[in-house]
């Protein structure tokens, strides 16, 4: 009878929309990257110059597509309710700011942060699958992604075991990024490829084939807990991989470049990329994110300077 | 063949070109044309905020006494450059430029000397009313931006950053006159053991840079030396909004005194509960 049931389950609860799965795509039909070219056109983006309301109508445009991430084993309730709440409102005297995009935080929070952002526009996103290494049995992973989905999160961050796609298991890769899709259910599924642990732009723009070809929708670059984190060049990369499967397949995929992005400046750099790479559709919240934790405070300081005509100090802006 | 020096800016332990590429013309007692000195701009000295912030606590925390001996030694590697540094500020017109450079090495081991003793003298045992031991120390504000003398003197530049630097503080100073020597300066800080971005020098007009200095909501003090009611007030003016400490006195050298580094310092009194 339980039998019967769960078979019942699984033919008719599953969700609505059916997520798309393509082909397992081969590493020869990646193409290889250029990376002197690809450094010089992204090294060219940072010496663009965003001046007043362009900066200005950038800089609240950047605080709006923040993933505010707190992923420390020293993080309590406390923590991440101020930091949701900061989420909300980041400029506690302007409610015109903001609000940011997301919150990131460890499984184990995604409760404390669910019910913090309640009946607000700001999603709860959680890493799971063993983040950040991801070493453990794939079970496990699943397990720990339906355990975050069934607290309240409405986004998963998960990794992609770097061994095996360096030993060339890109199979399996592709098989467990599926299967993590699957588990997500309705929550969105935010691939992380940790690019700093990929060695090569062929091994990125490869794994990003694969990770959208999966069901990935957002690729991310890090996970902000290995040196080399996002790059310009390496979400550039990424961008592009997204193009080329956007012109193939006409599905939007989302980009997270995450880890390193420390200030206003950079950021900007980034939104500039992302416009002319992309163009101006994938500047929302749905199609691009900046996984930050630092970040939050130079935007806001830059845009409280832009307002004031002073240059701000880090003594008038909250931590958390 | 002489090759004649580059004078660049002092930001971060590093010596970089101004970021707006400006230069300033200076000549000598006669007129003659000495050198070129970087203008420095807005951003340069944001960009020196940035160093001199980073750089506070760990120069902040670094023992009273080890900052002694690293005041010690800017003394030390100044003694030896003397004769260059006598050329240099006799060629931009200083009179007695050897008895200048003699009242900085002097300045720098006075100050170096106080470095672990002005603690005690400013530190007070309070007498309170409950059973509570209440003592109030020192310690230092934070960034601190200088504005050195206009006349250009060695020892007026060290006589307002020792007293600063040694109370744990770190500085963003502006020269407005004696551009070269301060650069020059600059390069035996470099070498002193100083961390960098605890001093950070520009060579730059007050004009220019002395309302950005107090406008700047992440300095928490200003020292300005000058003699001009409108440069004074404008300052006071435009610190109130982060109410950064503004400490205003002639456009001369300072003389010599503990009561200097206190000027630099903050307050804190603490209240320590003890058993009747």
């Amino acid at each position: 009878m339980s039998c019967v049931l769960a078979l019942f389950r699984e033919i008719y609860c599953t969700p609505a929309v059916a997520h798309e799965l393509f082909a397992f795509p081969a590493r020869r039909d990646s193409p290889t990257v250029d990376s002197v070219g690809l450094e010089e056109r992204a090294a060219r983006f940072g010496a663009r110059s965003l001046k007043k309301e362009t900066k200005m109508s950038a800089l609240r445009l950047a605080v709006t597509l923040l993933d505010v991430t707190t992923l420390e084993g020293g993080d309590t309730v406390g923590k991440v309710q101020q930091m949701c709440r900061k989420a909300m409102q980041p400029l506690p005297d302007d409610p015109t700011v903001g609000p940011a995009a997301a919150v990131c935080v460890y499984p184990r929070m995604v409760p404390v942060a669910a019910k913090a952002v309640e009946n607000s526009p700001v999603q709860v996103a959680s890493v799971a699958t063993q983040f950040p290494s991801g070493q453990m049995r794939l079970k496990e992973r699943l397990a720990e992604v339906r355990y975050a989905v069934g607290e309240g999160a409405d986004e998963i961050d998960m990794v992609i075991s770097r061994g095996l796609f360096l030993q060339g298991e890109y199979r399996e890769v592709y098989d467990e990024i599926a299967a993590c899709k699957e588990a997500c259910g309705e929550a969105h599924l935010k691939v992380i490829l940790e690019t700093g642990e990929l060695l090569t732009y062929d091994s990125v723009r490869y794994a990003s084939d694969l990770a959208m070809a999966a069901g990935a929708d957002f690729i991310k670059t890090s996970t902000g807990k290995v040196p080399v984190a996002a790059t310009l060049p390496v979400t550039l990369v990424m961008l592009q991989a997204i193009e080329d499967f956007y012109e193939r397949t006409g599905r939007m995929v989302g980009m997270k470049p995450a880890g390193g992005i420390s200030n206003a400046k950079l950021a900007l750099q980034y939104l500039v990329m992302v416009r002319e790479v992309l163009g101006p559709q994938w500047l929302t919240k749905h199609w691009f994110r900046f996984g930050a934790s630092s970040l939050t405070n130079d935007l806001l300081m830059q845009i409280r300077k832009q307002e004031t005509g002073r240059y701000q100090g880090g003594d008038y802006f909250s931590n958390d | 063949m002489t090759i004649p020096k580059t004078y660049k800016l002092f930001i971060g332990g590093k010596f970089p070109r101004t970021e707006s590429g400006r230069i300033l013309g200076v000549r000598g007692a006669k007129g003659e044309f000495l050198a070129n000195a970087s203008r420095a701009s807005r951003k340069d000295f944001r960009n020196a905020m940035v160093a001199a912030r980073k750089s506070q606590p760990g120069w902040a925390a670094t023992s009273a006494y080890l900052k002694g001996q690293i005041l010690y030694r800017i003394a030390e590697i100044l003694d030896g450059r003397s004769a260059q540094f006598t050329e240099e500020l006799g060629a931009q017109g200083l009179k007695a430029p050897d008895a200048d450079v003699a009242r900085a090495i002097d300045l720098l081991v006075h100050y170096a000397g106080w470095s672990d003793k002005f603690q005690a003298l400013f530190s007070t045992v309070n007498p309170v009313g409950s059973s509570h031991f209440n003592f109030s120390v020192p310690e230092p504000v934070g960034v601190v931006g200088v504005v050195a003398p206009a006349d250009g003197s060695l020892s007026g530049l060290v006589s307002v950053l020792a007293p600063v630097l040694v109370g744990g503080n770190a500085a963003v100073i502006l020269a407005s006159g004696g551009f070269l020597t301060a650069v020059s300066f600059a390069e035996v800080l470099a070498t002193s053991d100083v961390p960098a971005g605890v001093v950070n020098l520009l060579t730059g007009l007050r004009a220019e840079l002395v309302p950005e200095f107090s406008r700047h909501m992440d300095l928490n003090g200003i020292l300005l030396c000058s003699d001009d009611e409108a440069e004074r007030k404008g300052a006071e003016l435009e610190a109130t909004e982060n109410l950064k400490r503004v400490i205003l006195k002639p456009d001369q050298s300072l003389s010599p005194s503990p009561y200097a580094i206190l000027r630099t310092q903050e307050i804190k009194t603490t209240w320590h509960p003890v058993g009747t």
